[in-house]
């Protein structure tokens, strides 16, 4: 398996060459730092993404309130984390920083809000 | 069944002025409309000019019915509540072959009876119209053309028609009319039938359609679309008044002239075409404009844009405005041909078409009662700073802003969704205020006036439309 | 009407008005107020629940809500007052006046003021797309306000002109809560936004990216019924036979930002026909010495970072002339040299003890390049940068003591 991946470290935006299989890689290329190896690395072996969302607020002074994932999950449970999200219902008051999902989908990374819902 | 003495189809300036001349008269009128807003097609997308007729056809109805109607405006605007001004239109000729044309636009203007018309040297136009094309060599003045906010006429003469108890049934399309012993009877309409003595064709654009319902078909609408550019009020080119193109054989050409409200309009095109609803721009004409007006006033920015529209005029095929009555067809009155001035011929028809009434027998005893003023939504933005406090301390709603660029007000907003026409769609209420016709074009204030519209009407946000009632805005909740 | 005095009055609740609040309350201006016209602090942050705010100024990716906490919390903590609800409509040399609902007419008189009210989106109109008006055609910033503030879907099946940011992060948004987003499309040859939005919001997704094409036609006459895709020449102008329709309900707009200086330009201020903000020196003071700027009310950034840092200066700088203890005269103004598009700030006091940074955009995007910056041939800043890109905003600092002028340029390497 081979990929060319966007070096997203910095703007300069490198293309990095990647070959290898889904528990090791055979050869890397293409990057100009040691941050944007590291990153080709770990975008070929496991690939994570922060995700963002809204939740549904009831009685507050907001109907939504924002919130991510503490830390980055796995590119590929992304779809089924926001199913979970989706069913979210919340009541005011939440503060920044609730944990809204603990532990989601067993990946270890919680859901915590990122705005404040005062309660009306 | 509802029944009435006379219904009226179509809610435009035509429509609408008839339903308000004949609420003079101890009648019951109902004016339907398919759309969802007074204002129609036509109305609602034109040059926004209250003409003088000058350049009319001498002799023909339209002449006359255009050139008695400009002097009632100033009254009638005053009565209304509404924004008028008499900024008169210049007609300058660039090359000498436009310049030997100036004695016969003149002529034909005082067969018109319209003895106002000057003539204004190269050095008097300069002064009046710095960004003129330099090389102008002279022009004609004609004083009397005008500018009005042709949304809010429309809406305001219905509202006056309202108080004095006219019926406006929007969302109401006429689908049938039906005749007995040669006579109207009653309309059919998408909102049950209804009966009624008098039945007068004003639908404009499809009343050809409305003439086949009756088997009066014996011409039909070409609608020509004109293509228009509004100019931010920022625009580093403006001019004082309107600003005309002498006419070629083939155009009456296009025009820049100041708008109500400060904008600059340029513009129209004249495409004939088959569609009825296609209003699109489409670059090609909005480039002719640009080629066209750069001739009269040469720094015109049109990159300063705040939006381009397209507006359909209901030409005739064969061509003249017409007011038809049948001997073999009591009750029917067919208006047909109403075109470029029929804006400014709307107020003319009315009169006309209630004196048509009184020929056709029709009892017209004049109600004593008649309401003549109608006051329309405080603009907040143009009140002094006392009025503006006192407003906000009577509403608090009028403390918020909700349109930045044209300081529109929630307080304005509420009102005009509950005014005896009320507004319930985001272009009805942008046509009324002008939230979202400003800069931003509705960036800002659009997501606002959604939830407004959505409290006001009681009706979920999926259901609030930009105007017809397929135009939705909001497809469903994220959660 | 309702008269309130302050030391500091601070026109907007964004992330500039907030850094430069909190900076004129550190400088030791006694009473600082934000005019904000939204019921919240936090400005356009509020809609921006993506991450990727605060790398350079924490060191840490934070969302747009967690960003503005931060300074939210800070200027509550040391007391920077604001008022809500209120929508500026004019001000004078040190005098704000406002709209209120429960205050009515508000006059503020303030010893200096701050403007950051921020920019606005350019609209179909501002491009001129032609075609028919219906329902459905959206900036990306108001759709993102109803989807990420209001829970309102705008549209199931989506196409998006400009690979700015915004538009992108659009992208990701819709996708995630279930619509179709058939296509981004860019009239440029190249993105217009970040490489990273581009690979976490479009390439994750697998929508494709259509560089060189633009929307030359739109259908529907109640809703978006499709948009009609070309590609684009050399010129930028659609190139005949190539048009493809694409069905869609929806098109969102992501074109490019405005600085929004209505009242600054009421208020007689000089503005930059570049920027379309106001013209600046080093204190990022107008020509109205009162009032000072920031943000994207002076030119618009490409990070919330640089905006932060740029609003501490017009904060203290406020602060300081409030209390009469800033210094200045003598101006001199920079000049933009070989591709750069324009610098900020405009003007600098070479009498200034304090190093400047003075914040550019290039015209071209290139690689291999050198950016200086110089008084005459006296080189007074340089370093070499692998590329630049109109879409980045790029960085020179310098000394200005006794500079006699300032050019700042950007060179092929040889």
């Amino acid at each position: 398996m081979e990929k060319d991946i966007i070096c997203t470290v910095c703007p300069t935006g490198c293309t990095i060459h990647v070959v290898g299989d889904e528990k090791s890689i055979t050869s890397i290329e293409g990057f100009t730092c040691p941050r944007g190896k590291a990153y080709g690395e770990a975008e070929f072996l496991a690939p994570v993404r922060t995700l963002t969302s809204t939740a549904l607020v009831e009685g507050g002074d907001s109907v939504l309130v924002a919130l991510r994932s503490a830390g980055p999950l796995p590119k590929g449970k992304i779809m089924d984390c926001m199913k979970e999200i989706h069913a979210l219902r919340l009541t005011a008051p939440v503060s920044c920083g609730d944990v809204l999902i603990p532990n989601i989908l067993g990946t270890g990374v919680d859901i915590v809000a990122t705005g404040n819902v005062a309660k009306l | 069944m509802l029944k009435t003495d006379v219904l009226v189809i179509g809610a435009g300036a035509v429509g609408t002025a008839i339903t308000r001349e004949l609420t003079k008269y101890k009648l019951d009128v109902i004016c339907v409309d398919k759309n969802d807003d007074v204002g129609g097609d036509c109305s609602k997308s034109n040059s926004a000019i209250i003409h003088t007729g000058y350049d009319a056809s001498p002799g023909t109805l339209e002449s006359e019915l255009v050139v008695a109607a400009n002097p009632r405006y100033d009254q009638l605007c005053e009565d209304l509540d509404i924004p008028f001004s008499r900024i008169g239109a210049i007609l300058p000729a660039i090359t000498d072959e436009q310049f030997a044309q100036l004695p016969a636009i003149k002529e034909k203007a005082l067969k018109n009876r319209v003895y106002d018309i000057e003539y204004r040297s190269k050095e008097q136009l300069l002064e009046m119209e710095p960004e003129l094309n330099p090389d102008v060599k002279g022009g004609l003045w004609i004083p009397r053309e005008s500018i009005i906010d042709p949304f809010l006429f429309v809406v305001a003469m219905a509202e006056n028609a309202v108080a004095n108890g006219a019926r406006f049934l929007l969302e109401t399309e006429v689908t049938g009319i039906d005749v007995e012993d040669g006579k109207v009877v009653r309309a059919k309409t998408t909102a049950g039938d209804i009966e009624a003595k008098y039945i007068i064709n004003a639908a404009g654009l499809h009343c050809d359609e409305v003439a086949d319902m009756v088997g009066k078909a014996d011409y039909t609408v070409v609608p020509r679309k004109g293509q228009f550019y509004i100019l931010d009020k920022n625009t580093s080119c403006k001019v004082n008044h309107i600003v005309l193109p002498i006419p070629t054989k083939v155009t009456k050409g296009k025009l820049m002239t100041p708008t109500m409200h400060g904008n600059m309009l340029v513009g129209p095109t004249a495409e004939d075409q088959l569609d009825k609803k296609d209003k699109s721009t489409n670059a090609a004409g909005l480039a002719s404009i640009r080629d066209d007006v750069s001739k009269l006033i040469p720094n015109v920015q049109l990159r300063d844009t705040i939006t381009q529209y397209s507006g359909l005029r209901a030409n005739r095929n064969p061509e003249g405005l017409r007011i038809d009555v049948y001997d073999d067809l009591g009750g029917y009155i067919n208006l047909s041909g109403v075109r470029s001035t029929g804006l400014t011929n709307s107020v003319s028809i009315g009169t006309y078409v209630a004196d048509l009434m009184k020929k056709m027998g029709a009892e017209m005893v004049w109600k004593d009662n008649f309401i003549t003023k109608r006051k329309g939504i405080a603009r907040f933005h143009e009140l002094s700073l006392e009025e503006q406090e006192e407003l906000i301390k009577k509403n608090p709603l009028y403390g918020n802003i909700v349109c930045r660029c044209e300081t529109v007000t929630e307080g304005e907003i509420v009102d005009a969704i509950h005014a005896p026409i009320p507004a319930r769609s985001m272009d009805a209420i942008k046509r009324r205020l002008r939230a979202g016709m400003g800069r931003c074009q509705g960036g800002f204030c659009g997501p606002k006036v959604i939830e407004i519209l959505s409290r006001e009407l009681g009706i979920p946000t999926e259901q609030v439309c930009k105007n017809n009632k397929q135009s939705y805005m909001i497809c469903g909740k994220v959660k | 009407m309702y008269d309130i005095k302050c030391d500091v009055a601070v026109i907007g609740g964004g992330p500039a008005g907030l850094a430069a609040a909190v900076a004129a309350k550190k400088e030791g201006a006694e009473k600082v107020l934000i005019i904000e016209r939204d019921e919240k602090l936090g400005g356009i942050l509020q809609q921006c629940i993506h991450p990727g705010f605060g790398l350079k100024l924490f060191k840490e990716e934070l969302t747009g809500p967690e960003y503005f906490g931060r300074f939210v919390k800070e200027a509550k903590e040391i007391g920077v007052e604001a008022l809500l609800n209120s929508m500026v409509l004019e001000i004078g040399d040190k005098e704000v006046f406002c709209i209120n609902s429960k205050y009515g007419v508000t006059r503020i008189t303030a010893g200096a003021i701050v403007l950051a009210m921020g920019c606005r989106e350019r609209t179909r109109a501002n491009i001129q797309i032609p075609g028919t008006r219906p329902a459905g055609v959206y900036t990306a910033g108001a759709a993102q306000r109803l989807m990420n503030r209001q829970n309102e879907m705008v549209g199931k099946k989506v196409v998006i002109l400009g690979s700015g940011d915004i538009g992108m992060i659009m992208a990701r948004r819709m996708t995630l809560e279930g619509a179709k987003v058939v296509a981004v499309i860019e009239l440029m040859d190249f993105l217009a936004g970040l490489t990273r939005n581009r690979v976490q919001c479009l390439d994750d997704f697998g929508i494709p990216l259509m560089l060189s094409h633009t929307i030359v036609d739109i259908k529907g006459n109640d809703r978006v019924e499709g948009v009609v895709v070309a590609e684009v020449d050399a010129n930028k102008r659609p190139v005949a036979g190539t048009e493809q329709l694409f069905e869609c309900d929806t098109l969102l707009l992501s074109v490019g930002l405005i600085p929004e200086n209505e009242i600054t330009r009421k208020a007689n201020i000089k503005i930059n026909p570049i920027t379309n903000g106001p013209e600046v020196n080093n204190f990022m003071q107008t020509s109205t010495p009162s009032v000072f700027a920031s943000g994207n009310v002076v030119h618009v950034n490409d990070l919330v970072d640089n905006v932060s840092t740029e609003s501490a200066i017009a904060g203290a700088s406020a602060a300081k002339f409030a209390m009469g203890k800033l210094g200045g005269g003598d101006e001199i103004t920079v000049t933009t040299g070989n591709n750069v598009r324009y610098v900020c700030p405009q003007k600098v006091s070479p009498n200034s003890d304090e190093k400047v940074s003075f914040y550019f955009r290039v015209l071209a995007p290139k690689k291999g390049v050198r950016i200086t910056a110089k008084d005459g041939d006296n080189v007074l800043y340089t370093r070499k940068a692998i590329k630049v890109n109109p879409g980045e905003i790029e960085k020179v600092t310098v000394d200005p003591k006794g500079i006699k002028s300032l050019t700042v340029e950007v060179t092929e390497e040889a």
